[in-house]
């Protein structure tokens, strides 16, 4: 048990292992996508799949994400467990028809006469020249509507837990995987298990300001707190892990004890999933705790193709830290620039895509 | 073709469209009490497609249906007390007040539910229809759909894909000529349903109206082809609706189709050309039986509680 306790997957490697394992647990559950069973297996997540359980089990699409969509759901009305994957969430705009009107009413509106148990996997790209269309973050479409739960796991842990928890649930789920996270490598144990729903992850301890990153985001706030430690301000980060449900309970636990709080999305501010975030522990402390509270996110644009507008386009550790600090010394505090904290996933990727 | 007259398929569809017939004149009798605070999209003119089709049906056979769904829910064997509840909002409704006439639902005889929004459903048929091949089921899929889902992409990129898995599932696209007010020949370019449907090498046939029997016999081919494993079959059903696009009323106001071409259609009204061919006593049975059924339902309806406030918050997930 220790030894597996110490094993290392990558991301992409831990959604494989969740999602073959669950394959050979329950034969209901299949994976369906464009490229599923091609021989990059979508980033390696589904490689081979199909060998191993057959076609029927692991099966490429048409380029027809409305009905293709419908079809999960119509399996799942009968108690297959689809697992539907998106290289690129652009495409789940073309989806949000069956998700938002279909997949998300069939419980209430038929008073539990239907259940919808459909895992959807969203890529989130970025990085070598992506653009505008393959770059798009729309978790927060998805936290608006009841009905659906959205789940944003950093950790490959969190991947292979949250997907399995997916899997399981008898509730549709969007799960959001940012492209740049597929490489991470983190500790994975062998055996199946459960990440809950509702429970953020506390990723760093500290006392002076709450860093909540969303997804990729979540990786650059513990560079950012690295940063930060050398000016003496320490960042407790937390990685949300589930959207929606949200915990504002952890979140606002550790701003009522730091009194700041930023949050960092992967995606533009505007009705995002930051505003919900601030919101949510604003409501959550009203009358107990007064806190200063800031969103980070993509700059309201299109996402730039080329790299030098690209690099401007995110958050990166050090406007993190520097948005941070502002928060933490507030106004007349001494100028401070952060050094450059480089952020390998994305400096090295290399595409396509 | 020849068409058995004899074998009770006439008393079984006249009963089952009798009962639809008679459901929704209720409905626009009661319409003006404001007790059903909901849509009504009535079936009244198209009772023959879904009880031809669904004469041929298991119960543990699956359909999907659209909004315009009475017909279809009551044809597949659907609970009339629980659908009137439901039209009434009550908690003993078929989902308990939170569909209403829109969303009509009875699981239990495969009656998989309806949707408002155009050609949604038509995937999520294709959905079950896949599920049912890859368990090696015999049960088989039929998916209720106006001329209107044709415009729609989902059509398109559904049937294409029930085709390539050769699903067992059989589409009915209930031409009623309209969209609302809008005339399928100001909709569609091309060469009409049926070869639309061809394109995706899929067997399709057209269906005319009129003759009811003869409507369920081209139509149990179709689903005896299904039944072999063939794939699936695509059928044009022609059929007309009487009254307005939603709510009870007539709609000759609006002056968007010829008063002649209605006339015609209530003229030559299916129900009643069947009724002649069943023998008087045997009609007059049926239509008691019937006339009991649908005035218990009511009765049970109007008794029935509305859902506590605390159900608000129900089953928007599973649990």
């Amino acid at each position: 048990m220790r030894t597996e306790l110490k094993r290392e997957l990558t991301y992409a490697e831990a959604l494989f292992e969740g999602t073959r394992s669950e394959m050979q647990r329950d034969s209901n559950v299949f994976v369906m996508g464009q490229g599923v069973d091609d021989p990059r297996g979508m980033f390696g997540t589904t490689l081979g799949l199909h060998e191993e359980f057959g076609a029927e089990r692991c099966f490429d699409v048409p380029l027809a994400e409305d009905a293709m969509t419908g079809v999960g759901i119509g399996a799942a009305l009968l108690g297959m467990r689809p697992i539907q994957v998106h290289q690129r969430m652009d495409f789940v705009l073309l989806c949000m028809n069956q998700l938002v009107n279909m997949a998300a009413k069939m419980s209430y509106m038929f008073s539990g006469a239907h259940r919808v148990p459909l895992v959807v996997r969203a890529i989130i790209g970025r990085s070598w020249g992506q653009g505008a269309q393959h770059s798009q973050a729309f978790h927060s479409y998805f936290m608006h509507v009841p009905g659906l739960r959205v789940v944003a796991p950093t950790t490959p842990h969190d991947a292979k837990g949250c997907l399995i928890t997916a899997i399981r649930d008898d509730n549709p789920v969007l799960m959001i995987e940012h492209r740049m996270l597929h490489g991470v490598r983190g500790i994975v144990p062998e055996e199946s298990y459960e990440v809950p729903y509702g429970r953020a992850r506390l990723l760093s301890p500290g006392d002076d300001v709450t860093l909540v990153g969303i997804s990729h985001m979540a990786l650059e706030c513990v560079r950012a707190k690295h940063l930060l430690s050398d000016v003496g301000i320490n960042a407790e980060v937390i990685d949300p892990v589930s959207l929606s449900p949200l915990d504002v309970e952890t979140i606002a636990t550790s701003v009522e004890r730091t009194g700041r709080l930023l949050v960092v999305d992967t995606g533009w501010l505007s009705c995002g999933a930051s505003a919900e975030i601030l919101t949510s522990v604003f409501e959550h402390l009203a009358e107990r705790r007064a806190f200063v509270g800031r969103r980070m996110g993509y700059l309201p644009s299109p996402c730039p193709t080329t790299k030098v507008l690209e690099n401007l386009y995110y958050p990166t550790a050090r406007s993190i830290a520097e948005s941070a600090y502002g928060l933490v010394r507030g106004k007349g505090a001494a100028e401070w620039q952060p050094p450059h904290a480089d952020s390998l996933e994305v400096s090295e990727f290399r595409g396509p895509f | 073709m020849e068409v058995p007259r004899n074998d009770g398929t006439a008393e079984r569809l006249y009963r089952t469209m009798y009962v639809i017939r008679r459901v929704e004149e209720e409905i626009i009798r009661l319409y003006p009490s404001d007790k059903i605070k909901s849509p009504v999209h009535l079936s009244i003119g198209q009772e023959a497609v879904s009880a031809a089709v669904c004469a041929h049906l298991d119960r543990s056979d699956y359909v999907f249906g659209t909004y315009r769904g009475h017909a279809l829910y009551l044809a597949k064997g659907g609970d009339l007390p629980r659908m009137m509840a439901e039209l009434y909002g009550k908690s003993h409704g078929a989902a308990r007040g939170k569909a209403g006439s829109m969303h009509l639902v009875d699981v239990d005889i495969g009656m998989m539910g309806t949707s408002a929004i155009v050609a949604t459903g038509i995937s999520n048929a294709v959905g079950a229809a896949l599920a049912l091949k890859m368990r090696k089921s015999t049960a088989m899929v039929a998916c209720f759909f106006g001329e209107g889902a044709v415009d729609e992409g989902a059509f398109h990129e559904s049937i294409n894909f029930a085709s390539l898995k050769r699903l067992p599932i059989l589409f009915i696209c209930e031409n009623n000529h309209y969209a609302i007010y809008s005339h399928v020949n100001d909709r569609l370019a091309g060469p009409g349903l049926v070869e639309r449907a061809r394109s995706y090498g899929v067997t399709a046939d057209r269906v005319e109206d009129g003759d009811v029997l003869a409507c369920h016999a081209s139509i149990g081919l179709a689903i005896d082809s299904v039944r072999r494993g063939e794939g699936p079959r695509f059928l044009e059903c022609m059929t007309y609706r009487w009254r307005d696009h939603v709510g009870p009323g007539e709609d000759r106001q609006y002056r968007y189709r010829p008063d002649a071409e209605l006339d015609l259609k209530i003229k030559n009204d299916n129900l009643a050309a069947l009724g002649r061919l069943l023998p008087s006593d045997v009609k007059h049975r049926i239509e008691v039986e019937e006339e009991a059924r649908v005035a218990a339902a009511i009765d049970w309806a109007e008794k029935g509680e509305f859902p506590a406030a605390s159900e608000i918050k129900d089953y928007v997930f599973a649990d």
